[in-house]
């Protein structure tokens, strides 16, 4: 057994950064970073600037809140330095990692602003910006996340993103796109905002839309309290005790993780992992309250979670491994009937927690820089929420009948859609996978939903268009092997490039057009000597030399 | 089908009995084989019994087994060469490597690619030749254009049988696809130009066989060094066969020389057209002609997809283990031809991107061979001697394309092309006159009156055994 070089589980009593305080529906989270807490030892994170450790704690600390405190419904995020509410990404950190590492840092955190987004208006749980001093680049941006930004007037706090003027890069977690498209500032004030590195205050940034609201510095608790106020009395979350989220229990060898729905398994030959998750094996709760009884063991939190844990794994510490295979196993009836709570007891709040959960980790494969997979065998279970595995893949391959060598064989494979697929888990677009598969095209959209409740085999399912390709049992090894194979063989950033042009069909949304950006503007910035190179500006940075810029515009 | 039953049909050493994909597989593929063959092989002489060798096996027993038997009855066989143990890649990016058994996903689709062209020709010269029997100038004769038909057919079964093996379903469809292509079709014409002309004539069936079959010698011999071991098996037995088809053409040709000569003898002129025969200029047209477009098969002077094939080491070049070189060639470099205003001048190039010049060099050498031979029965003779054309004459493909040059290697100007070519290449009446020589001769041992005897028969039988029962 071995130690992931970086490890997305976290717990409370480990937290070095981040400060929370339940106080009845008020949550407080203090942002304080431990200088010396980086998860590399070349940078010191002063005035509260961030590196991937203080962003894992913080999409845990979104996480438990959910989960742990459904109780609370608004969550004042603040800052626990005297003037700085937070200065950013750390910008030493940034300068000496890799651009894969860069990439992968600003999708996770990205991810969890979008989860703080999603916990405002989906949760209930609402987060206010308390911005308490200087909120720096993505200090900013993490109080863009927030459903209100409330800055201190004392002259000196402002907020801004001054990645342009100091770093030669763009906001790395979706600033520019939410300053217009969520906040609506007037487009030619967000120019003059980016481009000013000491930012806007005070009445100003209000008048601009920077932020909703300021307050002097002894009036802003009451300013804060007042909002949490008012905006707790519009959430229904409920006056209860949560689930307590129990560490997964999971075992990482070299070439395989285990956990206890899902295992994956690492061919390094062809850099493919293969997902298999299994279907419940146990009679499942069959509404909110039995949910709620089973705390962190019921399979469809257990399996969400493992399935989000290990996708963050394998993204960050198995950059090679280039493809991603889903299998199932199991009784696809066990699936439908564990997801019965999600259709029979959508009200309650944990059923909403762990519903939005699916989402969020769904959509982390849809954002994942990977070749995705799907096999359909028999003996799967790739029905209702296991079916979006199906719809989620860049590819899937399903058996035609059935293993014919095998002295007893199998039931053929089975796909089965329920109410699951049609609007419980959408897409960063806003439309079900189904709806995107079909996008444009009705009468294929319809055709295939009218199959729901039905097990369709290969022919069925090839018919309403849900597989791409139904090998039989004499071509299925060759068919998947040479797949797996030619795909190592290409290059990544195209097959990247690829992927991703073709999952986000139809309308773009502020999520699709923030990971779109990061990934064409962002990404090509980050390659460009002028912020790269010797003389670019993130080396420079600090060094009291000033860049110098190749100034022909591409 | 019990195994027995299956190895009986199809003689085999790939264990087909055991592999019940590949049954499956073929077992789709033979009827519309079958019905092909029907459609398009042989027109007529389907039924007659036919002198012909079947191989049964690889082995120096197996290959040549001769028997009367129908042609719809021919054993059309799967064989590969035998297996060299631990056979490495000789050249490219993979050199010393262990040889491939499998085929590697990152390749299959340039593997599919060539298999699915070189296998294209094979049924194409079935199409091609399929009216001719009906003017053989001899049994022997037309025993040998059946022998080289069915061959042609086992050699699509051999490549049938890879891409049924290998390439899973799309292997399938482009099996299913080469039955579906027809030679001069329109709408769904074979794949090589050169491949889409009737073969009119049996001079041209001579000439074809000696040049054209020759170029797939030299594709096969290529690819025989494939580190895709089963394509290099295949291969390697393919070529044992083809050296028949090269033996059709060779002496087919020899022995109109022959003829032409003892004409010209008996009647003390060059003209022997009046006497039945074929003058030595028509002749040469012909060879202009089938040289320069069997030329044009082995492509352009430079090819990237030549060099990503050496390099990936699916296609290496002829006798690429003899060779003393690295075997990368990236260094090393070649002239190839190139035109250039007007003038046909050479330009030095990586030998990894002249390729397919190399290959073509190759061939021409070889060519060189028979009009050699030829030229020893017209030197006794006192006549002027055969040649092959410059390499820029008559060319649609790669540098020449679009110039005029003459069969000596002049670049000329268009008028002087035009006021030449009946000069050099068969014109309508040759091509009359040849036709008029085509007439059946169905009697054992006797022959046309164009061409002379063979100096032996078909596996130690005479001249005029009954090589097809009419």
């Amino acid at each position: 057994m071995t130690e992931p070089d970086i490890d997305f589980a976290t717990d409370p009593d480990d937290y070095r950064h981040w400060q929370l305080d339940v106080d009845g529906p008020v949550a407080t989270l203090q942002m304080q970073v431990d200088p010396h807490g980086g998860i590399r030892g070349d940078y010191e994170l002063k005035t509260n600037s961030y590196d991937l450790g203080v962003d894992i704690e913080l999409h845990d600390i979104v996480q438990r809140l959910r989960f742990e405190h459904p109780g609370v419904k608004t969550v004042v995020l603040t800052g626990g330095l005297d003037k700085i509410f937070c200065a950013g990404a750390n910008i030493q950190m940034l300068a000496g990692a890799s651009h894969g590492h860069k990439v992968n840092f600003c999708k996770f955190t990205n991810e969890t602003r979008n989860a703080i987004e999603d916990a405002s208006a989906n949760s209930r749980q609402v987060w206010i910006a308390a911005v308490n001093g200087t909120a720096a680049g993505g200090g900013y941006e993490l109080a863009l996340a927030c459903d209100e930004i409330h800055l201190v007037d004392d002259r000196s706090s402002a907020v801004s993103l001054p990645e342009i003027p100091l770093l030669a890069v763009l906001p790395g977690t979706g600033g520019l796109t939410r300053v217009v498209e969520k906040r609506r500032v007037r487009r030619d004030l967000a120019d003059a905002f980016s481009t000013r590195n000491e930012g806007v205050r005070g009445q100003t940034a209000v008048d601009w839309g920077l932020v909703d609201g300021i307050a002097p510095a002894s009036a802003f608790e009451a300013h804060i309290a007042h909002r949490c106020e008012i905006r707790g009395a519009e959430s229904d979350r409920p006056d209860t005790a949560g689930i307590t989220l129990a560490p997964l229990q999971r075992t990482i060898e070299e070439d395989t993780i285990r956990y206890g729905t899902l295992s994956v398994d690492i061919a390094r030959n062809t850099n493919a992992a293969t997902f298999t998750l299994a279907a419940p094996t146990t009679t499942q709760p069959t509404d909110g309250a039995g949910l709620h009884a089973s705390g962190p063991d019921s399979w469809l939190l257990q399996a969400a979670r493992e399935l989000d844990d290990a996708i963050l794994h394998l993204r960050f510490n198995e950059t090679e491994v280039g493809t991603w295979v889903f299998r199932t196993t199991g009784d696809p009836d066990a699936v439908l009937s564990a997801e019965a709570p999600l259709h029979d007891d959508a009200d309650h709040w944990l059923v909403r927690e762990i519903r939005l959960l699916w989402a969020r980790t769904l959509k982390r494969l849809d954002v994942s820089a990977r070749s995705l997979v799907t096999l359909i065998e028999p003996g799967s279970a790739f029905a209702g929420l296991l079916a979006e595995l199906v719809l989620v893949a860049d590819r899937s391959f399903m058996l035609d009948g059935t293993w014919e060598d095998l002295d007893d064989p199998p039931e053929p494979a089975t796909v089965r859609l329920s109410a699951a697929n049609l609007g419980l888990v959408p897409m960063s677009n806003g439309l079900t996978r189904l709806a995107t598969r079909f996008w444009g095209r009705d009468d294929a959209l319809a055709a295939a939903t009218s199959t729901i409740d039905t097990d369709l085999d290969a022919a069925a399912a090839a018919a309403v268009e849900l597989v791409t390709f139904t090998p039989d049992d004499l071509d299925w090894d060759d068919e998947i092997r040479l797949m797996l194979e030619e795909r190592n063989s290409f290059s990544p950033d195209a097959l990247t490039g690829m992927e991703a042009n073709y999952r986000f069909v139809g309308p773009e949304t502020l999520e699709t057009k923030i990971f779109s950006r990061l990934s064409a503007w962002q990404n090509w910035i980050f390659q460009r000597p002028n912020a790269v190179g010797p003389e670019g500006a993130l080396q420079r940075f600090g060094t009291g030399s000033r860049p110098n810029f190749d100034k022909r515009r591409v | 089908m019990s195994t027995v039953d299956i190895d009986a049909k199809i003689p085999n050493n790939v264990d087909l009995a055991g592999d019940r994909r590949l049954q499956r597989a073929l077992e789709a593929w033979q009827p519309k084989f079958v019905r092909w063959w029907e459609d398009l092989g042989p027109s007529a002489f389907k039924r007659n019994e036919v002198y012909l060798r079947t191989a049964i096996d690889v082995g120096r027993d197996g290959w040549a087994n001769f028997d009367h038997v129908e042609m719809p009855d021919y054993r059309w066989g799967i064989f590969l060469a035998e297996q060299e143990p631990d056979r490495t890649i000789a050249f490219g990016d993979h050199k010393g490597e262990a040889a491939w058994q499998e085929v590697p996903g990152e390749y299959r689709s340039d593997l599919q690619r060539l298999i699915v062209v070189q296998g294209d020709t094979e049924p194409a010269s079935v199409e091609q030749q399929r009216h001719l029997s009906l003017t053989a100038p001899s049994l022997y004769d037309m025993r040998n254009l059946f022998q080289v038909n069915v061959e042609e057919g086992r050699h699509l079964w051999a490549m049938v049988y890879l891409l049924h093996r290998y390439f899973g379903r799309d292997g399938r469809e482009e099996a299913d696809e080469m039955l579906e292509r027809h030679s001069g079709d329109d709408d769904n014409p074979r794949i090589l130009g050169a491949f889409n002309e009737e073969t009119p004539d049996w001079l041209s069936f001579f000439m074809f066989t000696y040049f054209t079959d020759r170029d797939g010698k030299y594709q096969l011999a290529s690819l025989r060094e494939s580190a895709f071991d089963p394509l290099s098996r295949t291969c390697d037995f393919m070529l044992k066969e083809e050296a028949h088809h090269m033996f059709v053409g060779a002496s087919g040709v020899g022995r109109v020389v022959q003829r032409t000569l003892e004409l010209m003898l008996e009647h003390d002129t060059d003209d022997v057209h009046p006497y039945g025969g074929i003058n030595l200029d028509l002749l040469q047209k012909y060879i202009n002609f089938h040289f320069s477009v069997s030329a044009d098969l082995f492509g352009a002077e430079t090819s990237t997809n030549a060099a990503n094939y050496y390099a990936a080491g699916i296609k290496g070049r002829f006798q690429e283990e003899k060779r003393d070189d690295d075997h990368q060639l990236k260094t090393a470099y070649r002239n190839v031809p190139l035109w250039e205003d007007g003038q046909i001048g050479e330009r030095e190039v990586t030998q990894l991107s002249a390729l397919n010049e190399t290959l073509r060099d190759d061939y021409i050498e070889d060519c060189q061979k028979g009009l050699d031979r030829w030229n020893r029965m017209l030197a006794d003779a006192g006549a002027n001697e055969l040649r092959l054309p410059h390499t820029g004459f008559h060319r649609d493909v790669g540098t020449f394309r679009d110039t005029h040059v003459s069969p000596d290697g002049r670049a000329i100007s268009e008028d002087e092309w035009n006021a030449n070519v009946d000069a050099w290449l068969p014109t309508a009446d040759d091509r009359s006159h040849v036709q008029s020589l085509q007439v059946g001769v169905n009697e054992p041992g006797k022959m046309a009156g164009w061409l002379a005897p063979p100096s032996r028969g078909i596996h130690q039988k005479p001249i005029d055994y009954d090589y097809v029962k009419v």
